[in-house]
């Protein structure tokens, strides 16, 4: 799970951070403004492919993608 | 009783003179938003109401009354003044929804030079050419978003100051970089404000066409008529209401009613600088008593998406008056809202151009869930048949939407691009490119675009923006960008793609793709759906079929392949 965490924080940082802001795992990616509802769709699309797995899209919701520990409970939930 | 009264009443012997009265306007004598919005309801006694309350996405608040927004537009006009920016000069605001935003954009319209808002999300490309069109003179942005600027910097020789408002001490500023920080300078109580006249230009949106390059669209100071008058009769703004327009100012909803509208009606306004969520909106509507709420079907099928329980955690009986913008509000989003929360969400339909609403539902008007509405009083808007340009005398009949030039929020060109400008107009009407009836009572309703711009999320993306961005990815050989249904944003974009030698598709490419156009243009602009295909579907001279692909997304007759290349 930490390594998880690791890969979509790195990944969350290197796409969708634009200056030096600090990112945890609890940082509100969504609401916080970091992430949009738009480019929401790429991000699940970096998890189902580097996890082999494919999140309905009516479980790819802005609260379950709000945070680092918030995507790594709902990767968890598809992971074989 | 609403401010509209009866709409019968209203559209006999209508007159705009009935908005310059109230604003004290006379004709040929100095009008200027930047004022309207700050001075005047400060000198009607309103100076300590709350003109603007903001919350940013940790929840921090920040509250400004209307003498607090009159000082710091004067402040940043002085700013703007003393760094050389002249009138009629291009200043573009690159900001996210941050209360400078907001007071810059008075206080740019102050001296008399030309807001140019952009949305904060656009990708470095997308900035550019809008920049180089306007030839823009100074950009206001912040730390954050400064790397995109930075990186275009070369191309732009005429972009000769860029004005961070948050300047992190411990960095050195680059060239051309001046910081600006609103709440360490001295307030400017006294301020000459530009005389500006009805016909001083104010306001360069951009929005996208199916072909070319952006647009920018020319709005001049004596649009405030038709956005005082329209706030006051379909938002049917009261001096007692909490006023929530959803919009972000980069696009024109976002200054036309979530600044320039609810100001010169000296309403409290709030605003929510954080990304969506359903807890999140209903939250900040109960915490702040919102009472009148403008928002756009995406947002309102995304409530709906996140269903009635959470409603239930919030108070919304402030909720007095709700009305959506940005592309058509299906039926089922209207008798929903009427069921949750007790009222519905009334239709506006109007456009960049136009400057502000055109066909509404209005308060008190009988409200048919789905339809667009009828003309504000003093717009003649009919359907006209799209070959003779002729109204229709048969109602029921789909043709393009038809409005009368002459209503005062009308853009005035599109800037140095008189040609496209001219196009919009055909047999003494405006054609805003959609496509509609009209019933037997005189309601409008939406059929769809007449053309293949994508509306996502009610933002206009132009296919052949994001194609050419496509081209430039290594992999990709040739592309074709459609819009796809999608339940939420109505549309989204497609892109079909040939790869070139060399290139197999993969799941890793097709992401690499669409974070190439997220970056370069904008998250909206973003293909949600990639598809690899051989070959294009290509006419005879070798045009791309566009529609061929459309049909097939939307499941509808593929028509006349007669001029297919492999037919």
């Amino acid at each position: 799970m930490d390594e998880m965490k690791e890969v979509v924080k790195a990944y969350v940082i290197k796409e969708y951070v634009e200056d030096d802001t600090e990112l945890t795992y609890d940082t509100p990616l969504i609401s916080g403004g970091i992430v949009d509802s738009f480019s929401m769709v790429s991000l699940k699309r970096f998890l189902e492919n580097k996890y082999n797995i494919s999140i309905p899209d009516d479980k790819a919701t802005p609260e379950a993608f709000d945070s680092v520990n918030k995507i790594c409970v709902l990767v968890n939930e598809y992971l074989k | 009783m609403s401010n509209i009264g009866s709409y019968d009443e209203r559209i006999k012997n209508f007159d705009w003179s009935i908005a310059e009265k109230e604003l004290d306007y006379q004709p040929g004598k100095v009008i200027n938003i930047g004022w309207y919005c700050t001075d005047r309801i400060c000198k009607l006694g309103k100076a300590d109401k709350t003109a603007l309350i903001w919350e940013g996405s940790a929840g921090n608040e920040k509250r400004y009354t209307y003498n607090d927004i009159r000082l710091a537009s004067n402040t940043i006009g002085q700013f703007l003044r003393d760094l050389g920016i002249n009138p009629e000069d291009r200043v573009c605001l690159f900001m996210d929804k941050i209360p400078e935003l907001y007071l810059s954009f008075l206080g740019v319209l102050k001296i008399g030079a030309i807001v140019q808002p952009l949305f904060s999300a656009f990708g470095d490309e997308s900035l550019h050419v809008r920049l180089d069109n306007a030839q823009t003179t100074a950009i206001i942005t912040q730390r954050k978003h400064a790397p995109k600027v930075r990186k275009i910097l070369d191309k732009m020789p005429y972009l000769k100051h860029i004005i961070i408002v948050d300047p992190d001490p411990a960095k050195p500023l680059n060239d051309r970089e001046v910081a600006f920080e609103l709440e360490k300078m001295p307030k400017v109580d006294q301020f000459e404000i530009h005389p500006t006249l009805a016909e001083s230009p104010s306001v360069l949106h951009y929005t996208s066409g199916t072909t070319g390059q952006p647009k920018g669209v020319k709005h001049v100071h004596y649009s405030l008529i038709s956005q005082y008058l329209t706030s006051k009769w379909v938002l049917d703004l009261l001096d007692t209401d909490i006023y929530w327009c959803t919009a972000d100012p980069g696009w024109v909803t976002g200054t036309s009613y979530g600044i320039i509208g609810a100001f010169s009606n000296g309403v409290t306004q709030c605003v929510l600088d954080a990304g969506f969520s359903a807890d999140n909106w209903y939250k900040f509507i109960g915490k702040h008593k919102i009472s009148m709420w403008y928002s756009a079907p995406t947002a309102i099928r995304s409530l709906m998406k996140a269903g009635e329980e959470v409603i239930k955690k919030y108070d919304l009986s402030s909720l007095r008056h709700l009305a959506s913008v940005g592309e058509p509000l299906n039926s089922e989003a209207v008798i929903w809202s009427e069921r949750v929360f007790g009222k519905p969400f009334l239709d506006t339909y109007w456009q960049t151009e136009t400057g502000s609403m055109m066909i509404t539902n209005f308060p008190g008007m009988k409200i048919k869930p789905g339809s667009m509405g009828k003309p504000f009083p003093g717009i003649t808007a009919t359907v006209i048949h799209p070959e003779t340009y002729e109204p229709f005398t048969e109602t029921g009949k789909i043709g393009l939407i038809a409005i009368k030039p002459g209503w005062p929020s009308m853009m005035r060109t599109y800037w140095r691009n008189e040609e496209t400008y001219n196009k919009k107009f055909q047999n003494g009407w405006y054609l805003p490119g959609d496509r509609s009836s009209i019933d037997n009572e005189g309601y409008f309703w939406f059929v769809g675009r007449d053309d293949d711009v994508i509306n996502t999320g009610g933002h206009l993306v132009s296919p052949f923006e994001v194609e050419s961005a496509l081209l430039e990815h290594p992999a990709v050989a040739e592309s074709a960008v459609v819009a796809k249904p999608d339940f939420v944003n109505m549309e989204v974009v497609k892109a079909f793609v040939t790869l070139k030698p060399g290139f197999v598709a993969s799941k890793d490419l097709d992401l690499d793709i669409m974070n190439f156009v997220r970056k370069k243009l904008s998250p909206l602009a973003m293909p949600q759906e990639i598809e690899f295909i051989d070959n294009l579907p290509k006419t005879r001279s070798g045009k791309i079929m566009r529609r061929i692909l459309h049909a097939k997304e939307w499941g509808e007759e593929i028509g006349d392949t007669s001029t297919l290349e492999n037919d």
